[in-house]
């Protein structure tokens, strides 16, 4: 008896769980099935779900019109140039707030949070005119920058929690046997950390692949990512929806694939240390 | 040994410097609507003609575009050598000074067959800023086979008082078909744009000749009261989340027996690829009151040079090109008459292949010729355009008001508490801005 309540109980949460999974899917499943519509159906009342006329017509419109590989090519450099760099910089940021903090630390860490708190079109002009003047403006080099200074209060944030859950004794522990600070960082720390660094440089890679804000408005057509490819089809007047689902799905494509076989390390990495 | 070093040093250098010569890049700043996409695609007419210009696009949204420009023009960023701009900003910039005047267009790309009202709306004192690509208005767009169903008859100039009759004899609601389709959502450009030529046919104006605000006259409440409960009474629910694009679906199922927007929409809704009506769709001006001005607007989406450009003559040969006849035979060759972008030239209207295409191509032109930027409304009023006022505040103001509007519709606020809020908001801004004390 007991063991079918458990077992019913178990296929409740399932359900729930699976249904629960495609609501949130919904809006990116439904996204696809548009760029198979032509545009007539695309915004037809009531709406087809699955029977309708499928078309490859509009990735191929899409693919004429714009250079996708372009545009895919450049996110990739932006995404990955400045997740790289921005961990290159906030492990051993981390790293020393975590295991030597001062009495400034904490105020170190909440100032770092504040300049995330101002929206960036507050500094918009600023930025643009010191980018202007150092010839930075669609520029791939200008493009990383500025994401990696956004994404970088995240990254050491994140890391430096990852960090605090390691436990100093095993760092000791380390030292005592003779191991350098190198060594220490190497062979101890990242492979303790391997789940919290992955996680985080995932995070950041879907951050700076989503940004929106400075890649529209620092980029014009040679350092211009997908967020800029998305943004050439969206229109108020006239319909093209179809064609709009079509390019962001390609856009959203690669970082999707990418998260899907990361999901292990993604999932480990942002429960880790929720249970002691 | 000196003079071989010399002679090969100076070959190379003019041999770099050739391509440097020859090579011209413009970046050019579009908006993605049909007719400049098609633009971008036939690009490479102009460049085989061209050999010395490459051309690269860059296509946005329309807010986003207006942002991303208006950031570059105003640091000089001279990202940008040919700019998509619409009639609200060609007079703000150029008194600027952050347009370069158009002079150099050619012998032959004949001004004067440029359509009065929107030369008018891109010169300023007499200096043309901007070379209109297309111009439209807006007009009354309706179902003729409900019509003759109902035993109705559209007068080629509705009154205000037979489309409201009408749009209540044609709404059924439990068939899914209402009477009437009118933007709602909130924005300058979006309901503010229909509400605000729809004031003009009321005898309404955004402000009296010294600055000061007119929400709180009763030309503008009887505007919105009749707004309101028209869309109430025979309108689609949830229209005040509607915009152009919301109310083109809608009018393409069938589901809207009349539809008032820009008449670039005549050409989707009996196109039978997009639309389910495609040969069941009549057109009329926009309604009037009685009062001499009509329920339109005026709006031209033009192509200008920036003052940062650093390449104006190149600019200038592709702006001639884009807006010149030859450029809308181009067009007509490729993708039929039909597919022309409308509503910049007379001589397009006189043009016989057009007119047996576009069954909308007369009053096309009858709207824009009834609109009057320079005389917007039946009162006098200190500004320029017609649903909207050419200052640089007014994009904030008109979307603020915008959403008192919205709101008003969608039954959170009152008539009298929304036009008292929009009242007490421009009023502040324009105090603000310094117009009024």
């Amino acid at each position: 008896m007991a063991r079918m309540a458990t077992t019913r109980r178990v296929a409740i949460s399932t359900v729930a769980a699976w249904l629960f999974g495609f609501l949130i899917f919904f809006p990116i499943l439904w996204m696809v099935l548009a760029s198979f519509k032509t545009e007539l159906e695309a915004f037809a009342i009531p709406p087809s779900f699955l029977f309708f006329h499928w078309t490859t017509e509009n990735y191929a419109t899409v693919q004429e019109r714009s250079d996708y590989f372009h545009h895919a090519l450049n996110s990739i450099i932006i995404a990955g140039g400045s997740t790289v760099i921005a961990l290159l910089i906030a492990i051993p940021a981390a790293w020393s707030m975590a295991f030597s903090p001062t009495k400034r630390t904490k105020d170190i860490l909440l100032w770092m949070l504040s300049t995330k708190m101002m929206p960036p079109v507050g500094v918009l002009v600023p930025i643009y005119l010191i980018y202007k003047s150092f010839g930075l403006l669609d520029s791939r080099t200008g493009l990383v920058f500025i994401l990696c200074l956004g994404n970088l209060p995240i990254v050491i944030w994140m890391l430096f929690t990852y960090f605090k859950e390691i436990p100093r004794d095993i760092l000791e522990a380390a030292r005592m046997d003779g191991a350098t600070i190198g060594r220490e960082l190497v062979y101890v720390l990242t492979p303790m950390a391997i789940p919290g660094l992955a996680s985080t440089m995932l995070l950041n890679l879907i951050l700076a692949w989503n940004e929106a804000f400075w890649t529209l408005n620092l980029s014009t057509s040679y350092a211009a990512p997908l967020t800029t490819f998305i943004a050439s089809y969206s229109s108020p007047e006239g319909l093209f929806w179809a064609k709009l689902s079509a390019a962001s799905t390609l856009a959203i494509a690669p970082i999707l694939v990418l998260g899907w076989f990361s999901q292990k390390q993604l999932v480990r990495g942002l429960t880790f240390g929720a249970v002691k | 040994m000196k003079h071989v070093l010399g002679a090969v040093c100076g070959a190379s250098c003019l041999l770099l410097a050739i391509p440097a010569m020859a090579e011209t890049t413009l970046t050019i700043a579009t908006v993605n609507n049909g007719d400049m996409i098609r633009m971008q695609g036939l690009t490479s007419e102009f460049t085989k003609k061209n050999p010395d210009i490459t051309v690269k696009w860059v296509t946005l949204e329309e807010n986003v575009l207006r942002q991303r420009v208006t950031t570059d023009i105003a640091t000089k960023g001279g990202q940008f050598d040919v700019l998509t701009i619409g009639t609200y900003e060609v007079p703000i910039w150029a008194k600027k000074g952050w347009l370069v005047p158009l002079a150099n267009l050619g012998a032959d790309y004949d001004v004067a067959d440029l359509l009065p009202k929107i030369k008018d709306a891109v010169s300023v004192d007499g200096k043309l800023y901007a070379a209109p690509f297309y111009g439209e208005s807006s007009m009354v767009m309706y179902r003729t086979d409900l019509f003759d169903k109902a035993g109705l008859k559209m007068p080629e100039k509705p009154t205000w008082e037979f489309v409201i009759d009408a749009a209540k004899k044609l709404t059924d609601k439990s068939a899914g078909v209402y009477g009437i389709c009118l933007r709602g959502k909130a924005g300058w450009g979006e309901n503010m744009a229909f509400l605000s030529a729809m004031a003009n046919s009321y005898g309404a104006r955004w402000f009296d000749e010294k600055w000061e605000p007119q929400f709180n006259t009763p030309e503008w409440k009887t505007t919105l009261t009749t707004y309101v409960n028209l869309m109430k009474e025979a309108g689609p629910p949830g229209a005040s989340s509607n915009g152009f694009n919301e109310n083109l679906a809608l009018f393409n199922a069938g589901k809207c027996a009349m539809w008032i927007d820009a008449t670039v929409a005549a050409s989707f809704v009996t196109n039978p690829k997009d639309s389910k009506v495609a040969d069941k769709v009549g057109f009329a001006l926009a309604p009037n009151t009685g009062l001499g001005k009509n329920a339109n607007w005026l709006w031209a989406w033009n192509l200008a040079i920036p003052a940062g450009s650093k390449k104006t003559e190149a600019a200038e040969k592709f702006i001639a090109w884009a807006t010149s006849k030859d450029y809308t035979k181009l067009v007509a060759s490729k993708d039929g008459w039909a597919n022309v972008p409308p509503g910049t030239r007379t001589s397009l209207y006189q043009n016989e292949d057009y007119l047996k295409v576009a069954p909308f191509a007369k009053l096309t032109l009858a709207s824009i010729d009834a609109a009057d930027p320079n005389k917007p409304t039946v009162k006098p009023v200190p500004y320029v355009g017609v649903q909207y006022a050419a200052i640089p505040e007014f994009q904030g103001i008109g979307t603020q008001v915008g959403q008192q509007f919205s709101a008003a519709l969608a039954g959170s606020t009152t008539v009298d508490a929304a036009l008292t809020a929009a009242q007490s908001s421009t009023e502040r801004e324009m105090k603000r801005a310094g117009y009024i004390k």
